[in-house]
């Protein structure tokens, strides 16, 4: 996009409205404001404000301990939760130098998998939504909810899942979860395949979000963009290849590209995205070795409950662990996971004590909404809709 | 590249501006450089636009407070990133808090923008030359900075909270 201004905000000749969008407004799903300068339906400036539902997630976490931080990371993108709390728990590992069993590894792939695909599915049924196509979202939402009944039988929660412990996973996939996770295999294809047939060469839809709030890949970068939005404009970026964590080599995936980066190229990028994320789940499933489920680590790893109150170790650990009686060691690490928006990056730094000195999260929300003035000037209101939810930015992970 | 020959690179590749660089060292998987902060725009210039680093990405930047360290009580650590050669490395500077000013890097990254409104907010970071250096996250009154380590959370322990008044 041009950076010189097709108009001049300050022309006395012209008689801008102002409209405020947001803080609350059903079209932004999450508390957005933008104060938009209008030209009748055209934006002419726009002038986000963030931090509405700021939880001041880095100061409480120099204020617990380690295990204790993984619910924070819930609350980050709470689209795709486990994917923040693995992120988190690989950065633990990574300060305390544990490798973790193949086993978990494996599972843990499959989880952050499906949830990249609720979170996808999120996304691409709210850019079908903004843009008028309200049937689509109503097929495809409901295998939201059943990723979210497999997560349940996991770890006995749905939406914020503080799934896996610091060194591994707490306990195996039960044969409900392995059933559920079987059938939503066999199941999902077609039902993505019908989401694709309705949406994605709608004529309407393609008319709407083609060339809608686009950036280019050079602007992209220079704005920090990273995930399904920046590859939608052409980098073929992913923590998964470039850097990869918890065996992501093991398996076979391509990383799809759009070309213009408009709101068209974010919506077709994630449905690859999907289509991939079924594939490293058969991959991980079909390649699952068995072995234990955890590092043998018992300083970090929280045991299981029933062994709290039945062994004297565990017992020992676990007041330990919860006491912060255990030696940390100090040194600062990074981190980052190929999150549902982007690179989402942990920089812990360790001073030893029972608590984090200081950990920063990268957000990618937080990072590329920075954008979003420059893509919207001088487009359509309409459009500046179809944009942010096209860039996926989730309230949560933009405000810590 | 190991770590240990990434490091040697950037610094072979550093003459022109070894006089900023305080000290290096690698620090697992990331080449830490510590820069003065006089000069951290002109070495984050050279860092960026070398032809033979090229670390155009600026992953994160965030800033730090150590109380005890005097002269080095406060810093700013930047993760930069070289995309096309997939390497990375780690710049931090340190600064008393006697001087909060450091060089704003929004003209090498727009990204840097809002990372850097967002330390300010919290650290009281003075960035010069920010275009739009307000708080982000806070609201605007605040009159502190609450990431500093003088500004403790409320001790889970305490019991001078009256129930009634939480409706509980």
């Amino acid at each position: 996009m041009s950076t010189t201004p097709i108009i001049n905000p300050n022309d006395p000749e012209k008689d801008y409205s102002i409209l405020n969008l947001g803080p609350t407004h059903p079209a932004t799903h999450g508390i957005f404001q933008n104060v938009l300068t209008m030209d009748g339906e055209m934006i002419v400036k726009a002038e986000p404000t963030v931090g509405y539902i700021h939880r001041a997630f880095e100061k409480l976490a120099e204020h617990r301990p380690y295990a204790q931080i993984t619910p924070i990371t819930d609350r980050l993108n709470y689209c795709s939760s486990p994917i923040n709390n693995m992120g988190w728990h690989m950065t633990v590992e990574k300060l305390i130098n544990c490798e973790v069993p193949k086993r978990a590894q494996y599972l843990r792939v499959i989880i952050m998998e499906l949830s990249r695909i609720a979170d996808h599915i999120v996304c691409d049924t709210v850019i079908a939504v903004d843009s008028g196509a309200m049937t689509g979202f109503l097929y495809l939402f409901q295998w939201r909810e059943k990723i979210y009944e497999i997560f349940e039988e996991i770890c006995g929660a749905r939406l914020t899942t503080n799934i896996g412990r610091i060194g591994g996973m707490d306990k195996d996939f039960n044969e409900k979860a392995w059933n559920k996770l079987t059938a939503f295999l066999k199941e999902f294809p077609k039902a993505l395949k019908e989401f694709d047939a309705l949406v994605t060469r709608n004529r309407i839809f393609v008319d709407r979000t083609v060339n809608c709030g686009p950036i280019t890949a050079e602007r992209a970068l220079a704005y920090g963009f990273t995930g399904s939005n920046l590859r939608a404009a052409g980098v073929d970026y992913d923590v998964r290849v470039a850097a990869p964590y918890s065996s992501y080599e093991d398996f076979e995936f391509t990383v799809p590209v759009g070309t213009t980066g408009d709101t068209y190229d974010r919506y077709a990028v994630r449905m690859a995205e999907m289509w991939e994320s079924m594939s490293i789940i058969q991959q991980a499933i079909d390649k699952l070795p068995s072995g234990p489920i955890h590092a043998d680590v018992p300083e970090f790893y929280l045991p299981a409950k029933e062994l709290v109150y039945s062994s004297m170790e565990a017992l020992i650990y676990h007041f330990k662990i919860v006491m912060g009686e255990t030696d940390i060691p100090i040194g600062e690490v990074y981190h980052a996971v190929e999150g549902g928006n982007g690179e989402l990056g942990f920089y812990l730094v360790s001073d030893g004590g029972r608590t984090p000195y200081r950990l920063h999260f990268r957000r990618p929300c937080f990072i590329y909404y920075q954008a979003y003035p420059e893509m919207i000037s001088g487009g359509m209101l309409s459009d500046a809709i179809l944009t942010m939810s096209s860039m996926n930015v989730i309230a949560g992970e933009l405000d810590a | 590249m190991t770590t240990q020959e990434l490091h040697d690179f950037v610094l072979s590749n550093s003459e022109n501006i070894s006089s900023s660089i305080v000290t290096s060292y690698v620090d697992r998987d990331f080449p830490c450089f510590e820069v003065k902060k006089e000069n951290i725009l002109e070495v984050m210039k050279h860092f960026k636009e070398s032809t033979e680093l090229s670390f155009g990405f600026l992953t994160t930047c965030c800033a730090m407070h150590f109380p005890e360290q005097g002269d080095k009580e406060f810093g700013m650590v930047y993760h930069l990133h070289n995309m096309q050669a997939n390497t990375r490395i780690r710049v931090k500077t340190f600064f008393p808090k006697s001087d909060l000013k450091i060089s704003s890097l929004v003209s090498l990254w727009p990204s840097a923008n809002w990372m850097e409104r967002q330390e300010y907010d919290f650290f009281g970071v003075q960035f010069q030359g920010h275009p739009d250096l307000r708080r982000i996250l806070n609201m605007d009154e605040m009159n502190y900075f609450p990431m500093r380590k003088e500004y403790p959370l409320e001790d889970a322990g305490r019991d001078d909270k009256q129930d009634k008044y939480f409706g509980r």
